[in-house]
């Protein structure tokens, strides 16, 4: 299967990936407008050291804890991508107890967050890949 | 081969998802006491204050027991297991099972008090309690919990704003004594008291008449409604009357067979090995049940999953405040605030627990280092220990993780 994996090796910290992530899940057709006065809450979040940066978001795992501990099952596999059902969710975050990566985000709209891989939006390929500018990101099969 | 499932919750839908991982075709017949389809038991108080709804709250899809191809009886309470024949006794009939599954979760214990037996009181541990519950409150209702625990705090929040009034009692000194610490108990209680729950803690209820309460220090608390929920007791009975091995809960081995042979258990009914304490305890957590279930499913499928990795873990909120803790609180204690109260505890060398309350952000990076025993020297922890993240694991393990298939 498809995953996005990142290399810290390119990475030059610049952020466009979680901006991109943000515009894509807006579902608008205009980045500017989406995003103006707003605080980006992207699913994908680069990690800054001093030396490196790289970009984390939902790995897709083969066995996913965040779905055998999510307590509503709202958190489900489709296709073997991890999928998020914002209907159910409670916003208890057990899936950010257990998440070994830190890749569910809290939402302040009362349910979590995660990269879906762009299925559900009107991106239809991670948003975060297309838009880097130095492939730090790929979305291939490994 | 025929599998039997008794229970309906989250252990038993583990081990309908463990079984069919490897055994599309065996017979699955599940027997469960309650008339409903799965439901997510730790829901109800979201229940009641209306942030889901009972057709959001089953925890699998309608189809689930279709596309497994699970047979169910509901309403249907077990009786008894005969291990010797492989039979399990229910309304007046007896079926036969080649493996057997019992995941028949807890029941609330009532501590025995002066006239409670002569009173009606509610109790909070099942989606019919809810409904109970729902239906005999009102604007006008003064509600006493006893109990100031998981459970009694998010009774409390469910049923806020709908009666008039909520005191909550605990003989210990804090609430939610089991998963915190004195400090971060604090903060918590200082948080609900500014929603007017009030709190009689190191007290207990010496005597009950209908409304009213006496408390040790002859405090009397009057109420309309009394909700009992001090805890839980595992339901051992009908593995302990098949001459099953049973302490405080069921014992099972690390694969989830019980010391009856084909007999498997899980959920909140059985004990666990707490890696973060070496000790067999009960674990009555969901994420557990599931895992066990699902691993013990695995087993009777013919498979060969483990155990190994339990450990207490929670992850609650009240009224907007996020708490998760994970682990034991013994150990070196590193105490680090950023953004609310943190603690992290460390054990021979590894994280062993911590607490964290406000800010939850990517808990589950501390959490993987208690699972995994993950060396702290092998990390940058200074950096850990302000934020979690993955920038403080050395450049093999970032890649390993950020560039393979995990």
């Amino acid at each position: 299967m498809k995953r996005v994996y990142a290399d810290e090796k390119w990475c030059l910290g610049c952020k466009l990936c979680e901006y991109n992530c943000a515009f894509a899940n807006t579902n608008q057709p205009d980045m500017a407008v989406a995003l103006k006065n707003t605080e980006i809450v992207p699913r994908i979040k680069v990690e800054e050291t001093g030396k490196i940066n790289f970009a984390v978001s939902c790995r897709h795992c083969k066995n996913p804890i965040c779905i055998q501990s999510c307590i509503t099952g709202a958190l489900y596999k489709e296709n073997g991508v991890v999928m998020m059902d914002k209907n159910k969710c409670v916003n208890c975050l057990t899936c950010v107890l257990v998440c070994p990566y830190g890749a569910i985000v809290e939402d302040s709209g009362g349910s979590v967050f995660k990269c879906e891989l762009c299925i559900k939006n009107i991106c239809k390929e991670p948003a975060c890949v297309k838009g880097c500018p130095n492939k730090a990101l790929l979305f291939e099969e490994r | 081969m025929k599998y039997i499932i008794i229970g309906n919750s989250t252990a038993a839908v583990g081990a309908v998802e463990g079984i069919r991982s490897i055994d599309k075709k065996g017979d699955i017949d599940l027997f469960s006491s309650e008339e409903y389809h799965t439901y997510s038991r730790p829901l109800i108080s979201y229940l009641l204050c209306g942030k889901t709804d009972m057709e959001k709250m089953k925890y699998r899809p309608d189809d689930f027991y279709v596309k497994n191809n699970v047979k169910t009886h509901f309403s249907l309470p077990v009786e008894k297991i005969d291990a010797l024949n492989k039979t399990i006794y229910a309304g007046g009939e007896t079926f036969s099972y080649d493996k057997l599954m019992v995941a028949c979760g807890s029941r609330p214990f009532i501590p025995p008090a002066e006239g409670l037996s002569d009173i009606n009181y509610y109790t909070f541990g099942s989606l019919n309690d809810a409904l109970k519950l729902q239906d005999n409150i009102n604007k006008e209702s003064k509600v006493l919990i006893v109990g100031a625990g998981l459970i009694g705090l998010k009774c409390a929040e469910g049923i806020f704003g709908k009666v008039k009034s909520i005191t909550i009692v605990d003989m210990t000194d804090r609430v939610l004594s089991s998963v915190l610490d004195k400090e971060a108990s604090d903060i918590v209680k200082e948080h609900l008291k500014k929603y007017d729950f009030n709190f009689y803690l190191s007290r207990f209820v010496k005597k009950y008449s209908p409304n009213t309460a006496t408390l040790d220090d002859d405090t009397v608390i009057p109420f309309d409604v009394l909700i009992i929920a001090v805890g839980v007791r595992p339901n051992i009975e009908l593995v302990k009357d098949a001459a099953g091995k049973t302490e405080r809960g069921i014992w099972v081995d690390e694969r989830g067979e019980t010391s009856l042979k084909d007999v498997y258990a899980a959920g909140d009914c059985v004990m666990s090995y707490d890696i973060t304490t070496d000790s067999e305890r009960i674990l009555a957590l969901l994420p557990n049940a599931y895992s066990g279930g699902y691993n013990a499913g695995v087993n009777m499928a013919g498979g060969n999953e483990k155990n190994d990795c339990c450990m207490p873990m929670n992850s609650i909120g009240f009224m907007g405040l996020h708490i998760i803790t994970a682990g034991s609180l013994v150990g070196q204690k590193i105490i680090d605030y950023n953004g609310g109260y943190k603690k992290l505890v460390v054990k021979d060398g590894c994280l062993n627990g911590f607490i964290l309350v406000g800010n939850v952000e990517r808990a589950g990076i501390y959490t993987r280092l208690i699972r995994e025993k993950i060396p702290l020297i092998s990390l940058d922890f200074d950096k850990l220990k302000i934020h979690p993240c993955l920038a403080s694991f050395n450049e093999n393990e970032r890649q390993r993780i950020l560039g393979e298939e995990v």
